[in-house]
């Protein structure tokens, strides 16, 4: 097992699964002779050309349908949007086209075609280039929603959204294609449905994906190290569908729950999260479920303010003590 | 066009014409729900352009006005119906209704309803045409109005960057709705529109189908031939309201009585009286004996079909769920 960054996962992903198979393409902007912007598809403009590498103008609404339109004929197209502030204007066609075409041809036509685009607070980027929007795609019936969590994730996720007949987008980050992690050196395809345990623990349990994991993980451990708290942590990679059974099975064993995003409450993911377990397992519960979330407004730009905007590990620290009646 | 072509394809507008009146005639009755645009008028447009072209085997898509171009591009009209009735036997299986027509295996790629939609699917299509190398080509049935939107420059754009085998029919009404094309459209011919983008156009009377097959055959050849995207504009009139709930205030009965005097199906009908392919007799019979085929075939299938079943709501939303198993599990050979 290498260890590989983020990004490298995630060429390695587009790299073998465009070698295998001539209808997988990739298009988005400067993803060709520039390389992408996190560099996802380097080199792969001088491996496969360009009619299977596409730098598009910037026209998302327009290229995401056209990546669409061009699985409707069995190409398998994966689609880079350069931030999810712009997804905004892909929505139409990414909501209107490709999630509901299968329904609304009674199974004639399918839009078997990959999204991945990067969100989350960078530094200091401004209102208009740090959002979430996972929680806006988990709600669309007829998508699919993963976001990875580690260049393992990473790469596997992405090999099986490309074999995957649905239409799946892919959620990253900014601040994560760097981050370097084990990856399997043989074929590995990750599970689109599921979560996964990061952190077995008995008193609470901390739901988290993407980012937000890893300030579960942080403050796991100090609520062991220093208030004797066992967190379990676990990872919601896939967003749609949730994995019900697996929350299910986490609550059956801690009986609490604190959901964490870098989203933005109220309307976040962890709304959902808190509305299954009430759904499915209000009874197991030995407290009121919590969220920790970004605050409810754009993005600012100063630093202090930015920190202050987003949450962290103490922030979940702080919320598992509440929980306990130690804060 | 041949003799035997003109002949044949009087009949299939005809066809069109009446399938549309019984539509309006069921959505009265209340048998069809939700919108319904209607095509009488333009019957020569759809016609004329897939003459010119290999329907069945070339990728169309339109909007939501689709039940005509679907039928041409070789679906059975009683399924069509079906789905207008919201049947398990309609072409989409009663989930798409009049708007989402589709009928894959004769490559018509749907009716989709966000206005300018299509414009990047056809685009697409022909980049998966190109990159498989195949030799159909793509071909978009939009509206004046829908030119509008941002998909049509942006995929103008596109279509023209990377020289894809898609025509563009512009099918001019003169109306988006109830706004006339000179109160949105600062240019009101919209093959001007396209020069801009180094793409060949032209302007074509709409409503006589061998002016509008001679138009579409340099078109679809252009195309075909590997010389990039073409842009097709069809002058036309629809003589219905844009859908059914529209009393027509925004326009003159005169402007409409106009329009009906060039009616595309009298027009190639009178030709063929004149030339003594047929007689008036003739023609009249035909029409009786297709409104007999669609009562008789076409509406009584669709009336006697089974509904959707209420367990099968959420089928179609994703790929059945056993094909997907290896990715949805990770558990891939
Ligand atoms: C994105 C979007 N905006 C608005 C509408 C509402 N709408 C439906 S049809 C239409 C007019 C379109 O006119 P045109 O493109 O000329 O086509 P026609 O109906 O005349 O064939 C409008 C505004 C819509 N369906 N989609
Ligand atoms: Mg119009």
């Amino acid at each position: 097992m290498a260890e590989i960054m983020y990004w490298e996962a995630i060429r390695r992903a587009h790299d073998e699964e465009m070698a295998r198979d001539p209808l997988v393409i990739c298009m988005g902007e400067d993803i060709g002779v520039a390389g992408g912007t996190y560099k996802a598809t380097k080199g792969l403009y001088e491996k496969y050309g360009p009619l299977r590498v596409i730098d598009t103008p910037i026209s998302e609404n327009s290229y995401t349908g056209l990546g669409i339109g061009a699985s409707f004929l069995g190409l398998r197209p994966i689609i880079e949007l350069m931030s999810v502030n712009f997804t905004w204007l892909a929505m139409d066609q990414m909501f209107n086209s490709a999630a509901k075409v299968r329904y609304m041809s009674g199974g004639q036509l399918s839009a078997p075609v990959v999204f991945r685009s990067p969100g989350g607070t960078a530094h200091q980027l401004g209102a208009q280039h740090s959002a979430r929007m996972e929680k806006v795609f988990m709600g669309i019936a007829g998508l699919r929603v993963v976001t990875p969590s580690n260049p393992r994730q990473a790469y596997g996720l992405l090999k099986s959204a490309v074999r995957c007949d649905d239409p799946v987008f892919i959620n990253e980050h900014e601040l994560m294609y760097n981050m370097k992690g084990e990856v399997p050196d043989s074929e590995y395809f990750h599970p689109l449905e599921g979560s996964e345990i990061s952190r077995s623990g008995t008193d609470v349990t901390l739901f988290g994906y993407n980012i937000s994991v890893h300030w579960n993980l942080k403050a796991a451990e100090i609520l062991d190290k220093q208030y004797g708290i066992s967190a379990e942590v676990v990872d919601l990679y896939s967003l749609s569908p949730l994995d019900r059974a697996g929350i299910r099975k986490s609550i059956a064993k801690t009986h609490r729950a604190v959901v964490v995003g870098e989203d933005e409450a109220p309307v976040s993911v962890g709304s959902e999260v808190i509305a299954l377990i009430n759904e499915e397992c209000f009874f197991e519960l030995d407290a009121a479920p919590m969220r920790v979330n970004s605050a409810h407004v754009p993005q600012p730009y100063n630093h202090t303010l930015e920190k202050a905007s987003i949450p962290d590990h103490e922030d979940v620290v702080n919320a598992v003590l509440k929980m306990f009646g130690k804060a | 066009m041949k003799l035997e072509d003109k002949k044949r394809v009087l009949r299939e507008m005809v066809v069109h014409r009446r399938f549309e009146e019984r539509c309006y005639q069921a959505y009265i009755e209340r048998k069809i729900g939700g919108f319904l645009h209607l095509y009488p008028g333009q019957e020569a447009c759809c016609n004329g352009v897939l003459e010119a072209a290999r329907p069945g085997y070339d990728y169309v898509i339109t909007g939501y006005r689709d039940h005509v171009h679907a039928i041409k591009c070789g679906a059975d009209p009683k399924e069509v119906m079906a789905e207008l009735y919201g049947k398990e036997t309609g072409s989409s299986k009663g989930r798409g209704g009049s708007m989402h027509i589709f009928d894959a295996k004769h490559h018509f790629m749907g009716g989709y309803a966000l206005v300018g939609g299509p414009f990047p699917l056809a685009a697409g299509i022909a980049k998966a045409i190109q990159i498989k190398g195949g030799d159909e080509i793509a071909i978009c049935f939009l509206g004046d109005a829908a030119n509008n939107q941002g998909t049509f420059h942006e995929t103008l754009n596109m279509a023209a960057l990377w020289n894809l085998p898609v025509l563009f029919v512009c099918e001019n009404n003169l109306y988006g709705i109830g706004t006339a094309i000179e109160r949105s459209t600062a240019v009101v011919h919209q093959h001007k529109r396209v020069c801009g983008y180094g793409i060949e156009a032209a302007e074509c009377d709409g409503q006589d189908i061998e002016k509008v097959y001679e138009a579409a055959k340099v078109a679809v050849n252009h195309v075909r031939s590997g010389k990039g995207p073409y842009f097709l504009e069809l002058m036309t009139y629809r003589y219905r309201g844009h859908s059914m709930s529209d009393s027509r205030g925004y326009r003159t009965r005169e402007e409409e009585e106009e329009w009906k005097q060039r009616d595309p199906i009298y027009i190639l009908r009178d030709r063929l009286i004149a030339q003594k392919a047929m007689t008036m007799a003739d023609y009249e019979a035909l029409e009786k004996e297709i409104d007999h085929y669609i009562e008789n075939e076409v509406v009584k299938f669709a009336e006697e079909s089974p509904e959707p079943r209420i367990e099968e709501l959420e089928k179609y939303v994703l790929a059945d769920r056993e094909t997907q198993l290896p990715w949805l599990t990770g558990r891939a050979a």
